[in-house]
């Protein structure tokens, strides 16, 4: 196949950054996103030219670093699929194509198409996690967990980090992200000790870091790579209500 | 060189816990005074900053992602080992060890392996107390599967994401520990060098990946978890960027490299689909629990599978083992696959594959259950082939996976090195020369979370906090040293790509020192990579400069290393006059086609010391002793 691709070039934070046109030919089917990129690139070295910064790892759809805009749509036209599991089967001959970095206040341009997505690791350092020392655990039998409530926190827990659900949302909320962990870890009898606490400071860090607040678009399902279902915003909303009336101390009142 | 495996006195089951003992701590008061650098944030180096920080050391962690979950052990897929007996099927933390020693082909260190099958059930209760979702049984408690190797179920997992879960434990933990300020994390930095100071390694210099500076960073102690060097063959399973980089510039600093020459192929990749490919996708070897392997019995069958009949079908692992059967170790399993393919029986549009079956099983079990066991690798395998794997047989074949060789350890994880560490799979230490599936992910977390948090305390309880810091000489001339490569590397400004250079090197290094090797072949590889090297450096051209985020930059620079460490890898190979495990040299095999040992000359560890560039290195030996598993041919029929 031979495309068009339109892709964001853009030198440094500061810079305002534009799109550039390149040819991108003898593209066969099998190949990946990322290996049609990566034959671009080498062209564009083969020219002594930058080539595309672009973050990317694994290349099997669970590291979460790549992620970009193809035609205005967060990882691309498959769905439940990363930019680098998207194969040019699904795109034709001739396809003029445009890729873009995630766009978002919170998620600001590095270079090209890598955004800075430090975000979401400062909201996890809030208090996504069990406040457990090693080795001072008991036998992993000892508490038994239904089948179900495993099933339903693992659904919650393969979110990747990739930020298409910021991406896709009219408010670049991080909402489905904050969710996912703090459902997986609500849904299990360990992470009752802290579920209340846990919202509470999770969500007030997405808040300060600029993120949008949700309103029920579901555009972030839908580009969810992992599927992860809005029903957990849901979950997170009723433990963030419960946590606010229950147990946040009032302004300017003694704890 | 000294190699002093300081492997403790007494019997087998109480080394540890005597070694324990033994040590010396230092005292809580005293710990925060102490620097710890910790490079790689994958299951061993996540783990270890999060146990390190809750101990009170200060520490800190680098890793050249944008964030710590990003670490390649997210993407391991079937599950991790321990000895838990929970299904009450005849395991037991010594057969844990027996079949872990026996796997690896006798070429590991039992106190260490008898060690790590110990920790195996301290690392389960840990990952649950984390909110890992393992899987369960019906009544709640933990669901197990089997993996090659083994004939007791033992290996725990969650769906077909074991490692991203174990990992986002791991990396939850060490982001509480950010959170409780005793660990400093480090992102988009990469490790250019170690720093040894008057014979202890004191610190690291780096380039900061987006402003392109080169900075220092001092410390009592230094431990690499930076993972092994499967990309050297280029395409691999492993993630793009994994490398070679701070395990080779320790060695090039002092530190022993022992049996690079140990790399495990994994059985069932997806078969490559043409020459632009840029990596190999692996599908878990747990899919061998009810997948059957076959390739038709007539060369250059055309047949779609579903034509062939069942008599003209080679089940050839059944055939060949029948205890085993499918789940045979992987570098069994691997050389089988090769061996059909090269007689012609492969299969798929490039006759580079052989069939996984599901019929059976979906007849068997129903495709409800098959697909609660291996639904997300279903979809993964039809995402990357366009094939659906409930209707026709998933295609495989072996790709480079995981490496067995690594920097040398003693039972402490120290190398020869005072004050190195090396942890996971960037050491040589538990696997031998073959590691059985489902193990890496039980040795990156032992000893992460539970050996080198205590070992370490034994080294620094006997050095007084260092007060040189990255001000010392020392740091200047490692940074002098750095920019001077990324300088030339930038001013060659020849006519290649980095990425050609690096296929030649993968394709070199996968015909002459991949899944089969003799002598000639490893020789004739000795002499092209050294010509390899000196085209690299007089013709690559790597565009931008070293002020910003430049990616072509940082894949020369990890080329670079990989030009020289290949070159050592061939060596230990050649020099390795025996089959063992993964390392399989064609003049030595046994009469059946297994790998043939050599056990008066070669029941040893290979140690390389680097003696500069153009020098030929010199090898120092750590004999094994085995007085557990007695030393006994491989059978697994």
């Amino acid at each position: 196949m031979r495309l068009t691709l339109h892709v964001w070039r853009q030198a440094g934070r500061d810079d305002t950054g534009s799109f550039e046109t390149y040819q991108a030919d003898g593209i066969s089917e099998s190949m990946s996103f990322l290996d049609m990129l990566d034959l671009v690139n080498e062209e564009l070295a083969q020219e002594g030219k930058e080539p595309i910064a672009f973050d990317h790892d694994c290349r099997e759809g669970i590291c979460g670093s790549c992620g970009v805009m193809i035609d205005g749509v967060p990882h691309g036209p498959k769905s439940m699929t990363t930019a680098c599991q998207v194969h040019m089967r699904s795109f034709k001959d001739g396809d003029e194509i445009w890729v873009e970095p995630w766009r978002a206040t919170s998620f600001p341009v590095i270079r090209d198409l890598v955004v800075d997505r430090s975000p979401f690791d400062r909201i996890i350092e809030a208090g996504g996690y069990i406040s457990v020392r090693t080795g001072s655990v008991p036998d992993a039998n000892t508490t038994p967990i239904s089948k179900g409530a495993v099933e339903t926190a693992m659904d919650a827990a393969v979110c990747i980090g990739c930020g298409a659900c910021v991406a896709a949302c009219p408010n670049a909320s991080a909402m489905l992200f904050t969710a996912s962990k703090v459902a997986h870890l609500a849904l299990l009898p360990q992470g009752q000790p802290e579920r209340y606490d846990r919202v509470l400071k999770m969500v007030d860090v997405h808040d300060e870091e600029g993120f949008g607040n949700c309103t029920n678009h579901g555009a972030c399902e839908v580009a969810c790579p992992k599927g992860i279902s809005v029903d957990y915003i849901a979950q997170l909303n009723r433990d963030l209500v419960r946590a606010t009336l229950s147990f946040r101390p009032e302004k300017g009142t003694a704890e | 060189m000294e190699l002093n495996a300081r492997i403790p006195a007494g019997p087998i089951e109480q080394k540890w816990d005597r070694h324990r003992f033994d040590m010396k701590l230092v005292n809580p008061a005293n710990k925060r005074k102490y620097n710890v650098i910790i490079v790689g944030t994958g299951l061993a180096g996540a783990s270890a900053a999060a146990t390190m920080g809750e101990l009170g050391y200060n520490v800190q962690a680098f890793t050249y992602h944008d964030s710590p979950r990003r670490a390649h052990s997210i993407a391991a897929q079937g599950g991790i080992n321990a000895a838990k007996n929970y299904q009450s099927d005849g395991d037991s933390i010594y057969r844990l060890f027996h079949d872990t020693v026996k796997g690896g082909d006798f070429r590991s260190r039992e106190a260490n392996v008898y060690r790590l099958a110990q920790l195996s059930l301290n690392i389960i209760d840990q990952a649950v107390a984390q909110g890992v979702p393992f899987a369960r049984e019906y009544g709640g408690l933990l669901a197990n599967r089997s993996f090659g190797g083994a004939q007791v179920s033992r290996t725990f997992y969650a769906r077909g994401q074991t490692g991203q879960q174990l990992l986002l434990g791991a990396y939850q933990a060490l982001e509480r520990q950010v959170n409780a300020g005793t660990v400093t994390m480090h992102t988009r930095h990469e490790m250019l060098d170690l720093v040894v100071v008057e014979g202890r390694a004191r610190g690291i210099v780096t380039r900061d990946l987006l402003s392109g500076k080169v900075e220092s960073h001092s410390a009592d102690a230094v431990i690499l978890a930076t993972g092994g060097y499967s990309n050297v063959f280029f395409l691999s399973t492993n993630a793009k960027l994994s490398n070679v980089t701070a395990t080779w510039r320790a060695h090039r600093r002092g530190a022993g490299f022992a049996n690079p020459c140990y790399t495990q192929i994994h059985p069932t990749c997806i078969p490559q689909s043409g020459d632009y490919q840029s990596k190999l996708t692996l599908m878990s070897e747990s899919l061998r629990n009810d997948g059957r392997i076959w390739v038709p019995r007539k060369k250059g069958d055309d047949r779609s599978p579903e034509r062939i009949p069942e008599g003209e079908r080679d089940y050839y692992l059944e055939r060949l083992y029948p205890a085993f059967g499918n789940l045979t170790p992987r570098d069994i399993a691997s050389r089988r696959a090769k061996e059909m393919v090269d007689a012609g029986q492969g299969v798929g549009p490039l006759k580079n594959g052989v069939y996984l079956d599901f019929r059976d099983a979906i007849d068997r079990l129903g495709k409800q259950a098959v697909s609660d066991r291996y639904g997300n690798l279903f979809a993964m395998y039809e995402k990357i082939t366009g094939e659906d794997p409930y209707r026709e047989p998933m295609r495989i074949y072996p790709a480079p996976h995981y490496t067995m060789g690594g920097l040398w350890v003693d039972y402490n994880l120290m190398s020869n090195v005072p004050g190195l560490f090396v942890i996971g799979e960037a050491n040589f230490s538990d696997h031998g020369a073959n590691r059985l599936g489902a193990s890496a992910l039980m040795q990156g977390l032992a000893d992460g979370y539970f050996v080198v948090p205590i070992t370490i305390g034994d080294y620094l309880s006997g050095t007084p906090p260092w007060t040189g810091g990255s001000g010392d000489a020392a740091f200047r001339d490692v940074e002098r040293d750095a920019k001077a490569r990324t300088d030339r590397l930038l001013s060659a400004k020849g006519t290649r790509t980095v990425d050609s250079f690096h296929m030649e090197l993968g394709r070199l290094m996968w015909d002459l020192c991949g899944m089969e090797r003799n002598a000639e072949g490893l020789e004739e590889a000795l002499e092209k990579i050294p010509k390899l090297r000196e085209a690299f450096w007089n013709d690559v051209t790597v565009p931008g400069s070293g002020e910003t985020l430049n990616q072509s930059l940082e894949k020369a620079g990890r080329l670079a290393d990989f030009l020289e460490f290949g070159e050592l890898m061939c060596r230990d190979a050649l020099e390795r006059d025996e089959s063992s495990g993964a390392h399989y040299r064609r003049e030595h095999t046994t009469e059946e086609g297994e790998a043939k040992r050599n056990d008066d000359e070669f029941a040893h560890v290979s140690v390389w010391e680097y003696r500069g560039e153009g020098e030929v290195p010199v090898e120092h030996r750590e004999e094994l002793e085995f007085e557990h598993v007695p030393l006994s041919q491989r059978s697994y029929k």
